[in-house]
């Protein structure tokens, strides 16, 4: 009786001792050398698996910041310049100057301003619209309000009003990963420069038709008048395909152009009320 | 009876415009002639603001091979040059004019005599179709004159001529093969010495038995045409479909039907040979099917390119207090209209008037797996499947499930019992494929 007992015991630890030697020799043939720090980078990226970065997650991030000799063309748009300089103390590298940017919608044709002449029924997804007709205003470029990019957003940073139907935005939960800008089949999503108090300046409007018909179908198209390129001192204005753009690196904010504009479809955001140019003047002459 | 063998539905019928004579169209007041009626290249305006033009007169060249004049529908002014938004949902360039009287060029042959003596040669007719403006009438209006050129190293041993019309309501081939049966045998013929082809196969669903009794008696006195009744199935007036119901050869998966040595072509499509070649006429009106339940004279008439949809619905008893939507071509295929100013162009084989309880969409419900759609498809492809990959944006996937095989004749979304958009979707996925495909040819 006793000696079935030694008898399996001995027999069962050969065969761990037997399995554990094979499995020491192939552990050592068949070994990948990782980098460490590869865990380490991907720990403090976000783990949104966004894609904003132009990898398929944050892990091919990490294995390329780790790789790669400069940080050049490598962010984490998500994270931003915290985390990216968190991953420069690991690697020890110099941290990249990064920008940190925000989504805008360059399209304002809310049912106020573009009017409805046809109405669609079929499949609520932009890309389907896109492909079927112009839309349901006069406007071929604008917004359809059907929420392709609201449902590309991975952070909640989008919803569409109900009272535009037009996207909203948030700035703070934005993270300008720009998977909006690629959901969008009109183009009509920019990432632009944030700036202090995310204030905006920008034209919310995308139509290239020419001034009649642009104001035709929308009031607050951009009618290529010109007016805002002339105005503006710092050669921010580019007119082209009868469509107005502003450089946000050029862009100084002196709102001149906000005023000049006679459609309204130049936008400014978070700014205070502007003063009358008299007291302007007035309050310069007394100082 | 011949029939294709796999998939197809069975859409009721509704051909409420099958006993009304072909008539004429009133010329509208002004119209508006966009310049890109046809798949390829948009031909260019070649008039100005304030010219004269007479009915017939090119207003538009062809730009490159894949494209085909444009011809005056009217005699009057070239009032302007502007956008409109056409059958495609999007603005286009076309030609407005306003009219005066009804003066044609003087090389058109008005009367109504028959020709059928040959003189021009293979290629003066393939020329002559690109000149004329013929494309191909039963809707996708590719240019012909591209079909009729056989490519070095391919054959065509034999014709394919499409009556079939299979989509439900339209009825313009079936009166053009009662009224005008002659002159599209006469067009056959032009079509049968283009190609150098002996035998042309013209394949009409049992529904229009008294046009394909017309036709065989006509044929007699025709060489090599022969009349084959087929099984009345959607979609059999699809290209591949119909080589298959009538020669039993089968187009692989992404060819043409030129590599199993047929071509097909319309019965419009021949009409509009014929008079191009015979009468020196020029494509600038077509037979068009005003049709709907509840409108008060549905009728088939012959209507000048250009006429604002909205003077056919006039001449066919005004719009219905009901109508939920307009629609261009077939219930089926077609397209609804954004409104009634869109001209009615060479494509366009009839205009629908569905009322507002027949317009709406079913209710999107979750796939339930019942697999109808598969057992539709004409192509043998798994529509549910094309949907969902399409809607998750694996294009990659789609294009290995053979997503370009599908001709959108819309079986998948007739037939699905949850009301699915899988049409929708699919054209998504196909259109999206095709770009990619497009883009790596440019890399």
């Amino acid at each position: 009786m006793s000696s079935t007992v030694i008898i399996t015991v001995v027999c069962l630890s050969l065969i761990a001792f037997l399995s554990a030697v094979i499995l020491y020799f192939v552990a050592q043939k068949f070994k990948v050398f990782e980098d460490p720090r590869i865990d380490d980078v991907q720990a403090i990226l976000p783990a949104a698996n966004c894609g904003g970065c132009g990898f398929a997650g944050c892990r091919n991030l990490a294995e390329a910041l780790v790789k790669a000799e400069t940080f050049e063309g490598l962010t984490c748009p998500v994270g931003g310049a915290p985390v990216m300089d968190q991953v420069a103390k690991i690697l020890g590298k110099e941290p990249p100057v990064i920008e940190p940017k925000v989504a805008v919608l360059r399209c304002n044709g809310s049912p106020e301003f573009r009017a409805r002449t046809s109405i669609y029924e079929g499949v609520p997804d932009c890309r389907i619209a896109h492909n079927l007709f112009q839309g349901e205003t006069d406007c071929s470029y604008g917004c359809f309000g059907l929420g392709d990019c609201v449902r590309a957003c991975a952070f909640d940073a989008m919803y569409i009003s109900t009272e535009t139907g037009l996207p909203v935005i948030s700035d703070e939960k934005c993270v300008s990963c720009g998977a909006c800008v690629k959901a969008c089949p009109r183009n009509l999503i920019e990432l632009r420069k944030k700036a202090k108090k995310d204030r905006k300046i920008y034209v919310a409007c995308s139509n290239c038709d020419k001034g009649g018909p642009a104001r035709r179908a929308c009031k607050v198209a951009c009618i290529a008048c010109l007016k805002c390129q002339k105005v503006c001192e710092f050669d921010a204005v580019k007119i082209e395909n009868n469509l107005a753009y502003i450089d946000a690196t050029k862009c100084t904010f002196c709102r001149k152009c906000v005023t000049e504009c006679p459609t309204g479809s130049i936008l400014e955001i978070n700014f205070p009320p502007l003063k009358p140019k008299v007291e302007v003047q007035a309050e310069t002459v007394n100082a | 009876m011949k029939t294709f063998p796999l998939g197809g539905v069975h859409p009721p019928e509704n051909k409420l415009t099958a006993g009304s004579k072909i008539q004429k169209l009133d010329i509208p007041a002004t119209v508006a002639i966009p310049v890109s009626q046809h798949i390829g290249a948009p031909a260019t305006v070649s008039v100005n603001k304030g010219d004269s033009v007479k009915a017939g007169q090119v207003i538009a060249t062809n730009k490159g091979f894949v494209s085909v004049n444009i011809h005056s529908s009217v005699s009057g002014k070239v009032n302007k040059v502007d956008t409109l938004i056409d059958t495609s949902g999007y603005k286009q360039t076309a030609v407005f004019i306003d009219t005066a009287g009804d003066e044609w060029l003087e090389t058109i042959d008005r009367t109504d005599e028959l020709k059928t003596e040959i003189k021009l040669s293979s290629e003066e007719i393939i020329k002559k179709c690109q000149e004329s403006g013929i494309v191909g009438l039963g809707g996708a209006t590719f240019p012909s004159h591209v079909k009729l050129t056989v490519p070095a190293g391919k054959k065509c041993d034999v014709l394919i001529i499409n009556g079939v019309e299979c989509e439900p309501y339209l009825t313009s081939d079936h009166r053009l093969m009662l009224e005008y049966g002659r002159e599209v045998l006469a067009g056959i013929s032009i079509l049968m010495k283009a190609l150098k082809v002996n035998r042309a196969l013209i394949g009409i669903e049992n529904n229009k038995s008294d046009a394909i009794e017309n036709l065989e008696t006509l044929a007699a006195s025709f060489q090599g045409i022969e009349i084959w009744p087929l099984k009345v199935k959607y979609p059999q007036g699809a290209e591949k479909q119909l080589i298959k119901a009538l020669t039993r050869r089968e187009v692989p998966s992404g060819r043409l039907p030129l590599d199993v040595n047929a071509i097909v072509h319309n019965i419009g499509t021949a009409f509009a040979v014929y008079e191009a070649v015979q009468k020196n006429k020029p494509l600038f009106e077509r037979v068009v099917t005003i049709t709907g339940k509840s409108l008060a004279r549905p009728g088939n008439y012959v209507v000048r390119i250009g006429t604002p949809v909205g003077k056919l619905i006039e001449a066919a008893g005004g719009l219905p207090e009901n109508t939920g939507k307009i629609i261009s071509g077939g219930p089926m295929m077609g397209k609804a209209l954004i409104n009634a100013e869109v001209p009615v162009v060479k494509g366009t084989s009839g205009i629908i008037l569905v009322p507002e309880d027949e317009a709406g969409r079913m209710e999107s419900q979750v796939c339930i797996r019942c697999a109808k759609c598969i057992a539709v498809c004409p192509m043998g492809l798994e529509p549910y499947l094309l949907m969902s990959i399409s809607q998750k944006n694996m294009f990659e996937r789609a294009e290995k499930e053979r997503i370009t095989d599908c001709m959108e004749c819309g079986s998948c979304s007739y037939t699905c019992p949850a009301g699915r958009p899988l049409l929708d979707f699919i054209r998504l996925g196909k259109s999206t494929v095709i770009r990619m495909a497009r883009e790596r040819v440019v890399k």
